[in-house]
Formats: structure tokens, C-alpha cells, sequence
């Protein structure tokens, strides 16, 4: 038996695992799902008439500004099930089973990430149908939504990465869901909500230079058409670099002693 | 089944946790197809021991070698041989009972009718079946550690760890988990068992291990242990005062201090020393009612071995 087919075989495995988790236990989708949704709802309904004034479609133009960002934000949100149910399983006797069994050790960690990418994909589909619904109104070409998707798996394969890593080093499930709020916040001071050339000196630093800003302006150029500039290249070297810092991060924690 | 003599075996090991000596050179052998019993108090290193054997923790010094394969070496080669059921069901919450041991048995790549009829079978040995579709979440206790234990007889291991299995289940889920062990071992598979129940220990172990402060203060079986401590007397009852005194004086022990008609005769438990005992009173022409021979039981062995001022509340494992 070659190593790759075992790990193969055991990371089906616990792929599936982690699927079945999600059906089972709905809550973990739904609060990754509601957050955007009525942020979505509280931009766009409530604070989008004011923040929309300067708009060329008032309320609907900031409705396709902003639908973009809630999508970015679904990805953010997603990861949060994730550092728990890995936390789950690193707290819970589970791990020391599969640490005693002759199954690949790679294999849980793959099934996680693959399970939280899907997951989050899922929600991502579905906040998407929920701003169409609205009057979301992109302009882009069938190329251009496979980029869209293209670089929010990107950003969801590096967070899910990050998340895993951040659950198998938390001491508790309570620990892992705090540990992953700056994940859920740092959106908030980025290009997602207002343009960062309107905010003050050091915060509209950060917000320039922090990894969801280029993000956010490719998948928003890629939607409604405005410039993206360099956004997308350093867009994907934020993803790449997260992704690689969080792999390593994540196998120490799990290979760690009982 | 493993064709090494011994399935455990270790010399000089070794684990410390900063300053803290958890294992100060354990010697160990556990001949395969029996049951070994690790005992000791909480805090004395059972469950470090444990964690090393079973491949979960690199030992700091000394030979290990479990199912006849170096543990540090060769960990796959002994996980292929080993299962673990540990002090916290192992199951996953989420699952149904079906779920878990189909989730076991994809892992050991069983193939799907193997693993199913596998499923099927350990559901009904471990009176499982009507909780079959349900989640592992809504389980009691007793139902968790026999879900827990059938997960872990998937793949077939020579080699179970038992690390306290019983502990928190009713008397009659204890003498139902009981039977299962003992079936195991009729049908060639090694057990090594740690628990805090002597009792357990008694009815199960072929051999016994006190360990106690990282070291193993005694071995043996629970016959050798017992007779390690003192405490063995014969009792005896008489029938009036006189006979009482009469059998006092031919055995040349003291009156009862209170009114009872029973002798104590302290004794090391032998039948040499019973003999004597009759004949000294056959001798002196005297009647006993009754005899009965009282031997220590494990529970004076592990305090006579283990014997601390206070042991601390709450201490770690």
C-alpha cells in the first residue's frame, strides 16, 4: 500500500467526516451565513441611503459597492465553525484515537480544510443569491465570475488554513471561536464598507496595506468593472503567504504532545 | 497476533516534565495473550505510561518496544498493532453509533462490505443496535465506553489499552465490560489495563503493577501481592468463655477486648501456619466453632505500597 494512496484513502475519509458534520450540526453554516446577511440587510436598507448619497445610484449603487464586500465577509465568517470543530477534535478524546491508529497523520487536517473550503463556498454561493435578490446587479463576463470565484476559493483555502491552525492551537473550543474574531474584524477596516481615501491618516494606512483590502477591490473590479490595478497580484501573495505560515502552524499544533 | 513472547516490554524508561520525574525507570513485560494491570495512585504516572506505549509521547530514556517493534522507531509499525481505548469515550459526538464504526473501518480501509458487516456485528456484540441511528451525543455513559470499545476492536489489534474503562459505569455495565475483556483475551489478544478499581483488577489481571511515584514498587499477580503485606490473621470463634481462654492460652495470644468469643491469630496466611494453629488447639483439647482465614485484600496492598501522608486533592495525572 503507497503512502499516497493511504493518505488519499484517510483524507476521503475524514473529508466526508467533516461534511457530515456540517449536515448535522446546521447551526455552524446558518451563523456563518446569518452575519453577512443581516450586515448585507443593515448596510444596504438602513445605512446605505446616507452612505449611498454620494453614489451615482444612491442606495442601489452602494448595494453594488458593498455586495462584493458581504461576500468577502461569508469567507471571513466561515472559518469560524472551522477553528471549532478542529478545536473540538484536539480537546475531545477523538484525536487520540486517530493519533493511535496507522492512518495517515496528515489526513485529518486535510479533511478539515477541504470540508471548510466547501463550506464556505456553499455560503458564499448562497449570500451571493440573497444580494442578487436585492438588486445586486453585477456587470461581469462568465470569465470574470470564474476569476470571482477563483480568487474567494484562494482566500478561503488560505483562511480555512489559518483557522485550522488557530483551532489546533487553542486550549478550548471557547478559545478557538475568540481567537479567530480578528479574522472577522480586520474586513471592517478595509476598502469593504467606504473607500479608504476617505478615512484618517494611520487607520486609512492599515486599511491600505492590510491583506483584505487588495482582495476585496480585485473581486469588486472583477463584479462591477472598477480598476483593479496591481490589487489582484498582491491579492495572491497575501493568500499564498497565509496559506504557507498557517499550514506549518497548524501541523505543530496538531503534532503537539498529548 | 503477534509471535514476540512478550507484547510490552520495557527497560529503564524515562519521562520528565521540566523538573517533574513522572517515569524514573519503569521496567516492564507484559507476556502477549494475558492481562496486565498497571495500578497506582492518581498523579503516580499511569497514564504518561500509557501515552508512551501507545506512541502519543516520546519516552526521555529507556528501551520501549510494544507488539515486538521500537516505539520511537517504528510508531506506524505499532499503531498497526495496538488500539487505544482511553480514559474519555473516543467517539465522535456527532455521528450515530453506525456512523463512528463505519468511520473507524474506512480509516483501516476495510472495504465497504467488510466494514459494514464488521459494523453490523460489534453493534449487536455490544447491545448496541437499537441506538444504531442515533447520535453518539445523546448516548449514556455506559453506552459511550461500549460504542468507544468497539470502535477500538475495528482492525483486528493484538495489543488493547484499557486506560480506566469502567470508571463512572453502573455495576452491571462494569461486569457486562468485564465479560468483553475476558472474551478478548480467550480469543488471543493482550490487555493492558490501568484502573482505580483493585477490585477490577483482582477479577481481571494476570499480572499486577503498582507504580507509584514514577517507579514500580511492586509486580506480580494478585495472590503475590497480597501476601507481600501483612495483615493475614485467622479468626476464631468459640462457644463459652472458657473455651475462649482455654484456646488463648494454647495460642498464646490475647483476650478480646471487648465481649466477643473470637480469637485473632495474626499469621502469614500459609496452610503451614493454619496447621499449627489446629494443632495447638486439638493439643489442648479445645473446640473452635468456627474458623475463617482473612487475607489482605488489594485495597491494603495499594495503601500499604503507596503509603503517602495526605495525597493531594485533585492532583494530575
Amino acid at each position: 500500500m503507497s503512502a499516497l494512496a493511504l493518505s488519499t484513502s484517510n483524507s476521503a475519509t475524514m473529508l466526508r467526516r467533516s461534511l457530515l458534520h456540517g449536515v448535522r450540526y446546521p447551526l455552524m453554516l446558518v451563523s456563518g451565513l446569518l452575519t453577512p446577511v443581516i450586515l448585507l440587510l443593515l448596510f444596504v436598507y438602513i445605512l446605505g441611503g446616507a452612505l449611498g448619497a454620494t453614489m451615482p445610484d444612491g442606495r442601489m449603487g452602494y448595494l453594488n459597492y458593498i455586495a462584493p464586500s458581504m461576500v468577502l465577509l461569508t469567507v471571513c465568517y466561515g472559518g469560524g465553525a472551522t477553528a471549532v470543530t478542529v478545536s473540538v477534535d484536539m480537546t475531545e478524546g477523538i484525536i487520540n484515537r486517530f493519533r493511535t491508529m496507522p492512518i495517515s497523520r496528515a489526513s485529518l487536517l486535510i479533511g478539515h480544510v477541504i470540508g471548510g473550503v466547501l463550506r464556505t463556498m456553499v455560503s458564499v454561493l448562497l449570500v451571493l443569491a440573497v444580494a442578487l435578490l436585492m438588486g445586486f446587479r453585477p456587470s461581469a463576463t462568465p470569465v470574470e465570475w470564474v476569476a470571482t470565484l477563483g480568487v474567494l476559493t484562494m482566500l478561503a483555502f488560505a483562511l480555512t488554513w489559518l483557522t485550522v491552525a488557530l483551532g489546533a492551537s487553542a486550549k478550548s473550543p471557547a478559545g478557538a471561536n475568540t481567537a479567530i474574531l480578528p479574522i472577522q474584524l480586520l474586513p471592517l477596516v478595509s476598502s469593504a464598507f467606504v473607500p479608504t481615501d476617505s478615512m484618517p491618516g494611520v487607520i486609512r494606512w492599515i486599511a491600505e496595506y492590510q491583506p483584505f483590502t487588495p482582495v476585496i477591490d480585485t473581486v469588486r473590479g472583477l463584479l462591477i468593472g472598477s480598476p483593479i490595478g496591481n490589487s489582484a497580484l498582491i491579492a495572491a501573495i497575501w493568500c499564498v503567504g497565509i496559506t504557507v505560515v498557517s499550514f506549518f502552524w497548524a501541523r505543530a499544533g496538531f503534532n503537539r504532545d498529548a | 497476533m503477534s509471535t514476540h513472547p512478550f507484547a510490552i516490554e520495557t527497560t529503564g524508561l524515562r519521562k520528565s516534565y521540566g523538573d517533574k520525574v513522572v517515569l524514573d525507570g519503569v521496567d516492564l513485560r507484559v507476556p502477549a495473550g494475558t492481562i496486565f494491570s498497571l495500578l497506582g495512585p492518581n498523579g503516580a504516572g499511569k497514564t504518561t505510561a500509557v501515552n508512551i506505549l501507545t506512541t502519543l509521547l516520546r519516552a526521555d530514556g529507556g528501551e520501549v518496544r510494544v507488539a515486538g517493534h521500537d516505539v520511537a522507531r517504528e510508531p506506524d509499525a505499532v499503531r498497526k498493532a495496538i488500539s487505544v481505548t482511553g480514559q474519555f469515550a473516543a467517539v465522535d459526538n456527532l455521528l450515530t453509533g453506525w456512523e463512528n464504526l463505519l468511520l473507524v473501518a474506512d480509516l483501516h480501509r476495510l472495504g465497504k462490505r467488510e466494514g459494514r458487516a464488521l459494523a453490523t456485528r460489534l453493534l449487536e456484540q455490544f447491545d448496541l443496535v437499537d441506538a444504531a441511528k442515533v447520535k453518539a451525543l445523546a448516548y449514556s455513559g455506559g453506552m459511550r465506553r461500549r460504542l468507544d470499545l468497539a470502535m477500538t476492536l475495528v482492525g483486528g489489534p493484538s495489543l488493547i489499552f484499557l486506560d480506566e474503562p469502567t470508571t463512572g459505569l453502573d455495576p452491571r455495565s462494569r461486569h457486562s465490560m468485564w465479560q468483553i475483556i475476558r472474551d478478548l483475551v480467550a480469543g488471543g489478544t493482550t490487555i493492558f489495563l490501568t484502573t482505580q478499581y483493585l477490585e477490577e483488577a483482582d477479577e481481571l489481571a494476570d499480572r499486577i503493577a503498582v507504580l507509584d511515584g514514577g517507579k514500580l514498587v511492586a509486580e506480580g499477580t494478585a495472590d503475590e501481592l497480597k501476601q507481600r503485606v501483612p495483615g493475614s490473621y485467622i479468626r476464631l470463634r468459640f462457644a463459652d468463655g472458657q473455651a475462649l481462654r482455654a484456646g488463648a492460652a494454647a495460642l498464646a495470644v490475647p483476650l478480646p477486648e471487648t465481649e466477643e468469643l473470637t480469637l485473632k491469630v495474626p499469621n502469614d496466611g500459609g496452610v503451614r501456619a493454619l496447621r499449627t494453629v489446629l494443632d495447638r488447639l486439638d493439643d489442648a483439647s479445645v473446640e473452635a466453632e468456627e474458623l475463617t482465614v482473612h487475607t489482605p485484600d488489594l485495597d491494603d496492598v495499594f495503601l500499604a505500597l503507596t503509603d503517602r501522608k495526605t495525597v493531594p486533592q485533585g492532583a494530575t495525572r
